[in-house]
């Protein structure tokens, strides 16, 4: 399967507080990868370096095999094919729903607006917001504003989407909402890179599951493995931690 | 009407005004121009150097542009502490009279005018349009990096519109205090409505009568002019209502909701 991206011993320094130690591991096209692992662990910090939006101390990322790292190419380029949810959305307050979806089309993209628009209103549709594309983001709910910083990701047709513990911050019933998008994506053959405490989601919808600890991936495997027959101690305590509650 | 030592202070208000009232529109005029385009020049100040003020730099930033930045920043607080820390009244005989003999350029006492509440208004606003964008959301930034939005496209579309709604008020309060302010213009021989006032007061050795119009003309511009903008501020927060557009289902459907917050 064609890598889409390559992470080779990715270091990051806060300070003296090093986050991420020796990161290694890789995204194959269309591939769904969950990121687990207990507060702190640099799993935020992780997918961060992805989209640039910290910069790495040490290491390659290597996107279609060239480093990202070394500037011959624009950051702004880059991030522009790494989509990223948050967990706090994010969305533009300023904008509508819809111009959420069109300003990066329009200014990054170099889209005209009625390209724009048009492409906007197909993720809108995916996510069941297209009803709401005059509301401002103050105006809707936890769920739907997830699903519109979905939509906006998506609509800058990006070679992997980045989610950061995106339902983290939804109350308990919109989180079924959210989750349904992303399964339905991850059907659609998106490549997706999740951070996550929805073990569930994990276990049924990632091809692949990275488990961090202390700044390094303790281990990575199938669901299947990772959740019924876990090779690392740590990985079977924090399963155990968190599937007892 | 004729008036003397001996009329009533009722009959020296009506003598004035009926006399003088071409004198105080001047002045009102002259003293809006000056505080209107002042406060417009001093916000445009304050944005750009908001906005240089707020450039991210890292150590990631190459040392030239670092060095380059830092003198710009030294010179621009220099610039904001000097005009902060000193009375605005000072600052006009310091730059009328400094621009004449430094570099032999007379203004005339309008454009001096303008030029004193500008820069003013501009060492003010720069601080509060910084205090602007850095309230504004870190995760805006964030995700506006995150689509490939370069920092100057951040800016322009998302964290400025957002910082300027919210400085709006100040802005507001700043442009009140310049319709007053300007009065202090007239030691430069501007002839704006304190100026006029000063020459109706001496005509007359009338200086109460002529000064409570004064103040009344004052108050009846800061009054409208601050009603003005908190109606354009309500407008800016945008409608609190919006409309559902139909669904496949219902395709007439149109769902109005109040906005929550
Ligand atoms: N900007 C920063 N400056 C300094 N330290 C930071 C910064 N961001 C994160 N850290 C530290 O890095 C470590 C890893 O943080 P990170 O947010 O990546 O963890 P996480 O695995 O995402 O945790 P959580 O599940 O709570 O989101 C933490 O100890 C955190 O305090
Ligand atoms: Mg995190």
């Amino acid at each position: 399967m064609e890598k889409i991206i390559e992470v080779c011993h990715l270091q990051k320094f806060f300070g003296e507080n090093e986050v991420l130690k020796d990161i290694n591991f890789s995204v194959s096209k269309g591939e769904v990868v969950c990121i687990i692992g207990s507060s702190g662990s640099g799993k935020s910090t992780l997918l961060r370096c992805l989209n640039l939006l910290e910069q790495p101390t040490s290491g390659e990322i290597l996107y279609h095999g060239q480093n990202i790292l070394e500037h011959d190419m624009s950051n702004a380029v880059y991030r522009a094919k790494m989509g990223m949810v948050f967990q706090q959305f994010n969305l533009f307050n300023n904008l509508s729903v819809l111009e959420n979806c069109t300003v990066g089309q329009i200014k990054v993209l170099k889209r005209n607006l009625q390209e724009a628009k048009k492409t906007a209103m197909e993720y809108l549709e995916l996510v069941g917001m297209s009803g709401f594309i005059d509301a401002r983001p103050h105006q809707i709910s936890g769920g739907q504003k997830q699903r519109v910083a979905i939509a906006r990701a998506l609509s800058m047709e990006p070679e992997a989407l980045l989610f950061d513990e995106p339902t983290s911050a939804l109350d308990p019933e919109m989180v079924g909402e959210v989750l349904k998008v992303m399964k339905s994506l991850a059907g659609s053959g998106l490549t997706m890179l999740v951070v996550t405490h929805e073990m569930s989601f994990a276990r049924d919808v990632a091809h692949r599951v990275v488990f961090m600890d202390g700044g390094i991936i303790a281990e990575e495997d199938t669901p299947d493995v990772i959740f019924n027959n876990p090779k690392n101690e740590r990985t079977r305590i924090f399963l155990k931690r968190i599937l007892d509650n | 009407m004729v008036v003397d030592a001996n009329s009533s202070f009722f009959q020296w208000v009506i003598y004035i005004i009926q006399n003088y009232w071409p004198l105080f529109l001047r002045g009102a005029e002259v003293t809006l121009i000056i505080s209107l385009t002042g406060t417009i020049i001093g916000f445009t100040i304050g944005i750009l150097i908001g906005i240089i003020r707020t450039i991210p730099i890292d150590n990631n930033t190459h040392i030239l542009k670092r060095a380059v930045y830092k003198v710009v920043n030294v010179l621009l607080l220099i610039y904001i502490e000097v005009f902060r820390g000193t009375p605005m009244i000072v600052q006009a005989m310091v730059v009328f009279y400094g621009v004449a003999m430094i570099w032999g350029i007379h203004l005339t006492t309008f454009v001096a005018g303008i030029f004193i509440v500008s820069i003013n208004t501009g060492a003010y606003m720069a601080e509060i349009v910084r205090g602007g964008i850095i309230s504004i959301d870190k995760g805006q930034f964030e995700a506006a990096h995150a689509i490939g939005m370069t920092h100057a496209q951040t800016m322009a579309y998302i964290v400025l519109p957002q910082a300027i709604r919210n400085i709006l008020p100040a802005l507001s309060n700043e442009f009140v205090i310049n319709i007053k302010d300007t009065s202090v213009l007239n030691v430069i021989g501007v002839t704006e409505l304190f100026f006029q006032s000063k020459s109706a007061a001496g005509n007359n050795y009338r200086y109460f009568e002529v000064f409570l119009i004064t103040c009344l003309v004052y108050l009846v511009m800061t009054f409208t002019v601050t009603r003005i903008l908190r109606y354009f501020e309500k407008r800016l927060e945008g409608p609190d209502v919006y409309t559902i557009h139909g669904s496949q289902t219902v395709p007439e459907a149109e769902i109005k909701i109040v906005g929550r917050q």
